[in-house]
């Protein structure tokens, strides 16, 4: 399938390069922020609202769904402020370097057999790299603000980041021994044609025998975004914000899309390697109609997932930095390499 | 390579000496950072400034800096009469107000010689635990969304309603009761109260029980405040700590049990709590069992409520006899006391006021020497000082 043709199967024609890659970069530029609303609406306020006894924003639109429209253009009002010893150019390039790597991710998530950006061979691989660029950009927001709260957060994050890139990897390994392919797109195929034990009914999605390396990698995805018990880089009772304290306006509004949208990437990406992606075990996987229901089937499977992300997130107190350190080095890390080694047993004695 | 000429040479030879030398000499050291952690920041809930001197993440010293709320509140009792005096102190601890009242009253009713009749002391104690109720409540909630759990504060703060509304019944105020009178209380209680109030003892109950599972019972929670913040017995003691802070750390002593005010702690069956471990757990644990028991103290009260005058003998305008006299209560933060000096006028001549927070935070820098910052704000906020109970 070339790039060319991307949505060839949904419109029947040839769509001509530059004009796939618009469409392309409309999708991307779109799903990123919507990404971010639905989220940031669905968990962060109303989720949080009914665990806490509260009702959260009931004004701004039905059951304040426009919230957080409402929000985001109250920061585009506000003033671009730089601290006076600030670094200005780097200080106003780390929000883009953190929201571009989010919108690198989603470059190589499919949502059906065509309604892919980019069929990369090495697409799970891809989007790890991306994703932990990141912290490139939290570090240069640290380093930048010219403050004591923003320099801890930032080197607390870039500590972090490191420490659980390495696990996130190390869970993934086991899926694509599995599925034996790095390849997005094969992974979800090999889910929706795998037997359980020789009974095809489900398919095979890899949470039932991925299920160790599931757990490894929502944990992993915690750390990555931030969030509690992981959020020490931006811990607003210890260092009051961390990297974003001298962050206002659309700037902040940036590193907000991006926590969110990296949340729902990375969701995305679970749903794919271990929910079964956009397909259902049933049917022809080829067939046009999955362009339309595979995004619904994903934001369903999406949804799920994040539900988990963000029950944790409002859940549970704060670990300290060493704290998490040892959990990563200690437990995650052995426990993923003896997931692999096991899969790669049962893969070469089945 | 180009030429260099013998100036240069001699002072790049003198540099590598130099550089040499503070290779051998000097092993890598690196510069601290001075961190000044508030007035303004998130974990010392009012206006509590904190001077760290840091080294990578970890503390050197810690200087606690006061000051930044202070009200003057013992000369401004200097100029107002007797009654008017709780109006002020109503705000010494925010929280638990009505406790601020009576050691002020029981050191005035002692010059006076008056003593408050049964049923006065017995509903002026079970307000007295009601606002511990409500005080502690909320540094139930508070420390864990100090570590980070968002959701505990929002249950405290659910649950503290209803103590408050009982409260709000008697008194007429939430926050600022205003209550306590010179020889007795203001009014009785309001019909249907006792009841409405066993219920909402009954609630706290559980949400006692609850926050034993949701916050204690937290893998991180314990990981987080085990060990952290240890106070020996000892130092504690040489440092004045009271109330929760000092038992945690197994000293078994509670002014309720051990002071000898004009309260009614001896009429019923209850327990002091004490735990050995005297770190930030412990001082959480004390806690949340001291405010079960207190609904068991105001459960037994209002069962065994004497009748009679609320009110005592005494007159119109009061003019208290000169003398000196001090009046010390276990409050929800430990112990505060009043001394009061009087000559005989409409107002005190002079009044000193003993308040927990003061004492319980001066052990900061010897606490807070080589701990790390998401430690510095674990023992903060296990120690609870209320910043207008620092501040007077």
């Amino acid at each position: 399938m070339s790039s060319a043709t991307v949505m060839s199967g949904l419109l029947a024609v040839e769509v001509p390069y530059w004009a796939s890659a618009i469409i392309k970069l409309g999708v991307v530029a779109l799903v990123v922020p919507t990404a971010a609303l639905v989220l940031g609406y669905v968990f962060l306020l109303k989720m949080m609202s009914f665990m806490q006894s509260r009702l959260g924003p009931m004004e701004a639109g039905p059951y304040g769904t426009l919230q957080l429209l409402a929000d985001g253009l109250k920061f585009i009002q506000k003033e671009d402020i730089f601290p006076e010893k600030a670094d200005r150019t780097v200080f106003a390039l780390a929000p883009l370097v953190v929201l571009i790597s989010t919108f690198l991710i989603y470059v190589v998530i499919p949502t059906g057999p065509d309604a892919v950006v980019a069929q990369l061979d090495v697409g799970i691989f891809y989007a790890l790299a991306v994703s932990s660029l990141s912290v490139v950009g939290i570090l240069m927001a640290g380093w930048a603000s010219a403050n004591k709260y923003a320099l801890m957060g930032g080197l607390r994050a870039a500590g972090q980041l490191i420490a659980y890139e390495l696990p996130l990897v190390l869970a993934v390994m086991g899926v694509v021994i599995q599925a034996g392919t790095l390849d997005l797109q094969k992974i979800v195929a090999a889910q929706a044609n795998g037997e359980i034990f020789g009974w095809g009914g489900i398919g095979n999605p890899f949470i039932l025998t991925q299920f160790v390396g599931f757990f490894i990698f929502l944990v992993a995805v915690q750390a990555e975004t931030t969030q509690p018990p992981f959020d020490m880089p931006v811990a607003e009772s210890e260092i009051v914000g961390g990297y974003q304290v001298e962050y206002t306006g659309f700037r902040f509004l940036f590193f907000f899309m991006g926590e969110f949208g990296t949340a729902f990437a990375f969701a995305a990406l679970a749903a794919v390697l271990f929910l079964g992606g956009w397909a259902l075990p049933w049917g022809d996987l080829t067939h046009w109609g999955f362009n339309i229901a595979g995004p619904v089937i994903m934001l369903v499977k999406v949804l799920a997932v994040s539900a988990l992300i963000f029950w944790f997130r409002f859940t549970y107190p704060r670990l300290r930095e060493d704290q998490l350190q040892r959990l990563a080095w200690k437990f995650l890390i052995p426990l993923s390499l003896i997931n692999i080694v096991v899969t790669g047993i049962f893969k070469v004695v089945l | 390579m180009t030429a260099v000429s013998a100036d240069q040479r001699q002072q790049l030879a003198y540099v590598a000496t130099q550089a040499a030398d503070a290779r051998l000499n000097v092993e890598i050291e690196t510069e601290g950072m001075t961190l000044n952690i508030g007035p303004q920041h998130p974990a010392t809930h009012g206006t509590l400034r904190l001077v760290a001197r840091l080294d990578g993440e970890q503390v050197v010293e810690a200087e606690p800096i006061m000051g930044y709320m202070h009200r003057g509140y013992e000369k401004l009792a200097e100029v107002r009469t007797y009654p008017q005096v709780t109006t002020l102190i109503n705000r010494i601890d925010w929280l638990g107000s009505f406790a601020n009242e009576v050691p002020f009253i029981l050191a005035a009713e002692k010059l006076m010689e008056v003593e408050a009749p049964p049923r006065a002391q017995w509903i002026r104690t079970a307000l007295f635990e009601l606002s511990r109720i409500a005080n502690i409540t909320l540094f139930l909630g508070d420390m864990a969304v100090q570590l980070g759990a968002l959701t505990p504060v929002f249950m405290a703060f659910r649950d503290r309603e209803f103590v408050l509304n009982q409260i709000e019944a008697v008194t007429g105020g939430r926050f600022h009761p205003n209550f306590d009178r010179i020889g007795g209380l203001k009014d009785d209680l309001p019909q249907g109260w006792i009841d409405d109030t066993k219920q909402a003892m009954e609630k706290i109950r559980d949400f006692c029980d609850e926050f034993e599972e949701l916050v204690l019972g937290n893998e991180i929670f314990q990981a987080r405040s085990r060990g952290i913040g240890i106070v020996p017995p000892a130092v504690g003691l040489s440092y004045g700590l009271s109330g929760a802070n000092i038992r945690a750390s197994g000293v078994d002593w509670d002014l309720r049990r051990d002071g000898h005010e004009a309260l009614a702690y001896d009429q019923v069956d209850w327990k002091v709590w004490t735990h050995p471990d005297g770190d930030s757990f412990a001082r959480y644990w004390v806690r949340l069992q001291e405010t079960r028991e207190a609904t068991h103290i105001v459960d037994q009260l209002l069962d065994g409520l004497p009748s009679g005058p609320i009110m005592a003998k005494v007159p119109r305008i009061i003019k208290v006899p000169a003398g000196e006299a001090y009046a010390a209560t276990e409050n929800p933060l430990g112990e505060m006391g009043y001394y009061i000096v009087s000559k005989g006028d409409l107002v005190p001549f002079r009044v000193k006021i003993r308040s927990a927070s003061f004492s319980n935070i001066s052990i900061t820098p010897w606490l807070l020497k080589g701990v790390y910052v998401p430690d510095i704000i674990t023992i903060l906020a296990s120690l609870y000082f209320i910043l207008g109970d620092i501040d007077r």
